[in-house]
């Protein structure tokens, strides 16, 4: 298993303010697995990978990613193996940095040495070439940022790759070129993708496998062959399909909450 | 306008040769180059990428392009009436009392410091000569059909005391609360998530075929369009590329409207490459009549 997760629970606030944002999850993703974490906002399908990834160390349960015990505070050598790639590639490069120094600072980091060619390689990976290294993000297009921002989790050359919703900032054309170039470098890399979002078709797009969770638990996992079949046993999932289906006066009507 | 119903009548709003410019250091840039269109009482989508252009035919409309943007058009009428002749005053009594806006994001577009009711309230006094009390059960009654479950309490609340998605309704409550003939919504649903999108989109849906009322539906995404509107303009740099009935979006011809649709994952077809769109530079020349 590269990634073990047993009985998580986050809890943001306390008092009567506490609010249990990820309630008793247990999953686990394979190596070389494309896993998708589905859900809709406040389902805490965020809140997981980000418990994963380190972001937030306020957690109980176990996480092991690649076998070895995580604790709530990361080793540096963790983040060589786990990387992330955010939603919005407006906000998630540094507006004053180039391309060039937003790539070099991980290799700073992690002691890596041979930067220049790393960055120059990892360009080309994906599909920006060394003519966009020495620009700033305002000089770049959405899909080209989001570019750079997977370059960044690649040039440590991680096993595992987190995304959180890497698509959904973009328009659809370029939602398609993302996609591809994900699916070209986890076959390349050999890399364990865990993409969490809220659209079902990319999930059945990119991922083998996915659980969907509502407020704060998971609800069902199944393959992605049983999503393309509608093959749901769990009621929100159903529902979640039909919405997903586009609009229709009558479905709207049917839908309820699931508590 | 194929529709029987709106077949006989004088076009709600007609579109000709509409043009947004906006000046740069290198010379004026057109975010809109020439979009005709005339609207009934009828649900047209209005679909395109980032930068197509779809906002700004949306708020040109009522003359919320911000200076120093330039809006020119050979006609733009209301009823008849010209829009771009009408004074300040004329269009402050049309904006919201005739052809009313619900943008993207409710946490933007509602006023923080004041409770949801009386903003409502307030929309409805503005444009009418009611007072307090009536005011009050209007907009109680404006919540209720939006399908807010407890108006009483939700009306004395501040916006950040709703979810996502009772903010929208209360936006749209908000708007169609003077009863408008027209409606531009730009991205009404896109902040929500899906099962609450389909919910707010029922509501407008039955507004629209209650009130007769006309509506542009701004959004990015052609399969919502596709089953929410009666009639889709497809824009790309400023052009309306293609215009089509909803229900014929599948059949669409222009490659861009081809490009869109292969471009777009399918929950029912197996995991592949998605076909990637190359633009043809002759698209941005070859614009077509709606």
């Amino acid at each position: 298993m590269m990634i073990d997760i047993r009985d998580l629970q986050v809890r943001f606030g306390r008092g009567v303010d506490a609010v249990t944002a990820v309630d008793g999850v247990t999953l686990s993703v394979r190596e070389g697995e494309s896993f998708g974490l589905v859900g809709e906002s406040g389902s805490g399908k965020s809140t997981v990978l980000r418990a994963v990834s380190g972001l937030n160390d306020e957690w109980t349960g176990r996480i092991a990613v690649a076998g070895a015990e995580q604790g709530p505070v990361r080793q540096t050598g963790f983040y060589k193996l786990c990387q992330m790639v955010f939603q919005d590639p407006y906000g998630s490069l540094h507006p004053r940095h180039t391309v060039d120094r937003i790539l070099a600072e991980p290799i700073a980091i992690h002691g890596l040495g041979d930067a220049d060619a790393r960055i120059d390689r990892v360009l080309r990976d994906v599909g920006l070439g060394p003519a966009f290294r020495f620009r700033y993000p305002h000089q770049l297009s959405g899909g080209q940022r989001q570019r750079v921002a997977i370059a960044r989790a690649l040039v440590l050359e991680p096993r595992v790759l987190l995304l959180d919703e890497p698509t959904s900032a973009l328009d659809v054309s370029v939602q398609a070129e993302i996609l591809n170039l994900l699916r070209r470098l986890r076959a390349e890399h050999g890399l364990t993708l865990v993409l969490v979002t809220h659209n079902l078709a990319v999930v059945a797009n990119l991922c083998d496998r996915l659980a969907v969770m509502n407020r704060g638990r998971l609800v069902e996992e199944m393959s992605v062959e049983e999503l393309r079949r509608g093959a749901a046993r769990q009621p929100y999932t159903l529902q979640l399909l039909r919405a997903s289906q586009g609009y229709d006066r009558a479905t709207a009507e049917s839908f309820r909450d699931y508590a | 306008m194929a529709d029987n119903k709106t077949a006989h009548d004088a076009p709600l709003l007609e579109v000709s040769n509409l043009r947004v410019a906006f000046p740069t250091r290198t010379g004026m840039a057109e975010a809109v180059r020439g979009v005709s269109f005339s609207l009934g009482r009828e649900k047209l989508g209005i679909v395109g990428e980032s930068g197509s252009g779809k906002s700004m035919t949306g708020r040109s409309i009522l003359r919320l392009v911000p200076p120093p943007g330039r809006v020119s058009a050979d006609r733009l009428a209301f009823n008849g009436e010209d829009l771009l002749a009408a004074s300040p005053r004329r269009l402050r009594e049309i904006r919201g009392r005739r052809i009313a806006m619900v943008m993207q994001d409710p946490k933007y577009s509602l006023n923080p410091v004041m409770t949801v009711g009386r903003q409502i309230a307030e929309a409805y006094r503005v444009h009418s000569k009611a007072g307090a009390a009536e005011a009050k059960r209007r907009a109680l009654e404006m919540l209720a059909a939006v399908r807010i479950r407890d108006p009483e309490r939700v009306y004395d609340r501040y916006p950040h005391e709703v979810s996502g998605g009772m903010g929208q309704r209360i936006m749209i409550a908000m708007m169609l609360i003077p009863d408008p003939d027209l409606l531009i919504a730009d991205e009404p649903t896109s902040a929500l998530d899906v099962t609450v999108q389909m919910q707010v989109l029922a509501i407008l849906d039955d507004l629209c075929s209650q009130r007769g009322m006309g509506m542009i539906f701004v959004s990015h995404d052609l399969n919502l369009v596709a089953s929410f509107c009666d009639r889709i303009l497809i824009m790309y740099a400023g052009r309306v590329v293609e215009s089509c009935r909803a229900s014929e979006l599948h059949a669409a011809q222009h490659p861009y409207t081809r490009g869109l649709l292969a471009s777009l994952p399918r929950i029912d077809e197996p995991p592949g490459d998605l076909p990637v769109l190359s633009r043809d530079p002759v698209w941005l020349t070859a614009g077509r009549e709606a």
